[in-house]
């Protein structure tokens, strides 16, 4: 008996080192192996095929390559990689195996289009993705949504936008700011008005934590960009009336009898270079805004930092 | 004659229950919780789809390789203990010993699906940590699941009546796997012409069809299920459970035991 308990014990330590042992060398094959091999392959890469494979377990694989994607996508962007080759395959895989899985089209099409380093870059994938996610839900108005969303935003073609909120507008339930979209776009395409009903739309209609903190970050943007368009212009005006630059933004501020500093989304005042351009304080607190941003200024580390800690 | 069936049920429950099977409910429930617990955090807005696509298709999987591997040496492991000789000497018929081994299968299969069933739910509240009433419609992936059961237990016990386990094993499980391509090859018979045609339609009748019942995936999304799909699959399992257990008793009546 008490060699038997001997044994025991040995063969207990035996195999809790030894799967320590494994686990500490399997982590130093890892590093050894160059992340791309890990990441760039897709064994099966046919819908039709993996549909078969799933013996009819289709909505849980659909899962798991949704899965795959999401994280596919997390890592790429997190390693601020810019290709993501398998991302539209990954989707197209996800959605053939379940046509019904509408988050796939929302969150896919996000991907697909935003512009790198955001996203892939790739907004006619989006757009296609999209299509197939109406074709399969044609009574989900959000993809309408999305679909002009992508047209409005990444390819600027406000005529497809107005046409694919349109198409929303028909359908029972929709929400009724489609309609004020569409009528919207007629209008005033290409201004920041719109623009900022498309991303307050966003910000309100969306149940997800992550697409309502990307909207808020957007509105952000969106309003430096005005704030800065506007200020500039009073440069100008100042300039045309003066013949010289004014020397501080309380100057600016007293001569076009502006309410105050304007601050911007922060609270930090802008400030005003000598050259006669007025920027924001801390670029970086503004990942999506085009103007205001000092000459040669990119956002890349502070947003990898951001990406990093998400 | 009925209580002899229900007695050598109840037998072959106990034996299944002895022979641990209902272990498999620990490693469903390790799996479901794991489930419910990371997918939220490697993943976007599936938990709720994702514990019902892997509870359900668990449910199922797990249902099947337990229903083939006792299926199939519900008979051999009789012969081989030579208990099978005590059972028939007695007032016992040959075709009663199959039909309650049947039921004794079905219902470990009922019962094994019951706590499964259990256990979808509860995962199922803890990521909405509500029901609502789509919900219900669970009920019916699950009923269809034990529809499912039966023709495959009976086809396990079709194989196990004439052939040894490990080919009874090979034969159930292809003609599970064949049976999910059922309606491909109901489409290839379309397609096929003369001779060819109607060996293809013979196959694909003659095949379990379980595409009918996997109704998992539709159901994740909250899609009702027709009434009319419920009671012609009902109709569909009885009948082919029915007609492989007459050919499992036809051949073990005539089976030279000595």
């Amino acid at each position: 008996m008490k060699q038997r308990r001997k044994t025991s014990v040995v063969a207990a330590t035996c195999l809790i080192l030894s799967l320590a042992a494994a686990c500490i060398v399997l982590r130093r094959a890892d590093q050894m192996r160059p992340q791309s091999t890990l990441d760039e392959v897709l064994f099966l890469n046919s819908p039709k095929v993996i549909k078969r494979a799933s013996l009819g377990y289709d909505g849980l694989v659909a899962c798991i390559y949704w899965t795959r994607a999401v994280q596919y996508f997390g890592n790429r962007r997190r390693s601020g990689a810019g290709s993501y080759n398998l991302l539209a395959p990954l989707l197209e895989i996800t959605t053939q195996l379940d046509p019904h899985l509408v988050v796939a089209y929302e969150f896919g099409g996000s991907f697909l289009a935003s512009k790198p380093p955001f996203g892939a870059g790739q907004p006619e994938s989006a757009i296609e993705l999209i299509n197939y996610g109406i074709q399969n839900n044609a009574e989900n108005w959000r993809l309408y949504y999305d679909l002009g969303f992508v047209y409005y935003m990444e390819l600027k073609d406000y005529k497809k936008a107005s046409e694919a909120f349109e198409r929303g507008t028909h359908v029972p339930g929709a929400h009724p700011f489609l309609k004020v979209l569409a009528a919207q776009l007629a209008q005033h395409a290409g201004e920041y008005q719109t623009a900022r009903m498309l991303w307050s739309a966003t910000y309100q209609t969306s149940p997800d934590e992550q697409i309502r903190e990307n909207a808020a970050q957007h509105l952000r943007g969106l309003r430096v960009d005005e704030d800065v368009l506007h200020l500039q212009e009073a440069v100008t005006r100042f300039g045309e009336r003066t013949g010289r630059l004014p020397a501080s933004l309380a100057e600016l501020v007293a001569a076009e009898r502006l309410p105050g500093i304007p601050v911007d989304p922060d609270g930090h005042p802008y400030k005003l270079t000598p050259e006669g351009r007025v920027e924001v304080r801390v670029p970086d607190d503004f990942p999506f805004a085009i103007k205001g941003l000092p000459p040669g200024y990119t956002p890349q580390s502070k947003f990898r930092e951001h990406l990093q800690s998400e | 004659m009925r209580a002899r069936i229900a007695h050598i049920a109840s037998n072959t429950f106990r034996e299944a229950v002895r022979d641990r099977v209902l272990y498999n409910l620990i490693a469903f429930v390790l799996l479901l919780s794991g489930a419910a617990i990371l997918v939220g955090q490697i993943s976007i807005e599936i938990e709720k789809l994702v514990v019902i696509n892997l509870g359900l298709t668990a449910v199922s999987l797990f249902g099947v390789v337990i229903a083939i591997f006792i299926g199939i040496g519900l008979v051999s492991k009789e012969i081989e203990k030579r208990t099978l000789y005590t059972v028939l000497s007695r007032p016992v018929r040959r075709w009663e010993f199959i039909i309650g081994k049947f039921f004794g299968l079905a219902g470990t299969l009922v019962v094994n699906t019951f706590f499964m069933g259990i256990g979808v739910f509860v995962a199922l509240f803890y990521v909405s940590h509500q029901f609502v009433r789509a919900d219900a419609l669970i009920l019916v992936a699950l009923y269809f699941i034990v529809l499912e059961f039966l023709i495959i237990c009976s086809v396990a016990l079709l194989f196990s009546s004439f052939s040894s386990p490990l080919l009874s094993a090979v034969f159930s499980f292809s003609l599970f796997v064949i049976g999910s391509f059922a309606e491909d090859l109901r489409n290839f018979a379309g397609m096929a012409h003369g001779m060819s045609r109607w060996l293809a339609t013979g196959a694909a009748y003659l095949v379990p069809n379980f595409s009918a019942f996997n109704v998992i995936s539709s159901i994740a999304h909250e899609q009702p299920v027709a009434g009319q799909l419920v009671l012609q699959n009902t109709l569909y399992a009885l009948f082919y459970a029915t007609m492989a257990m007459s050919g499992a008793v036809l051949i073990f009546e005539r089976r030279d035991l000595k």
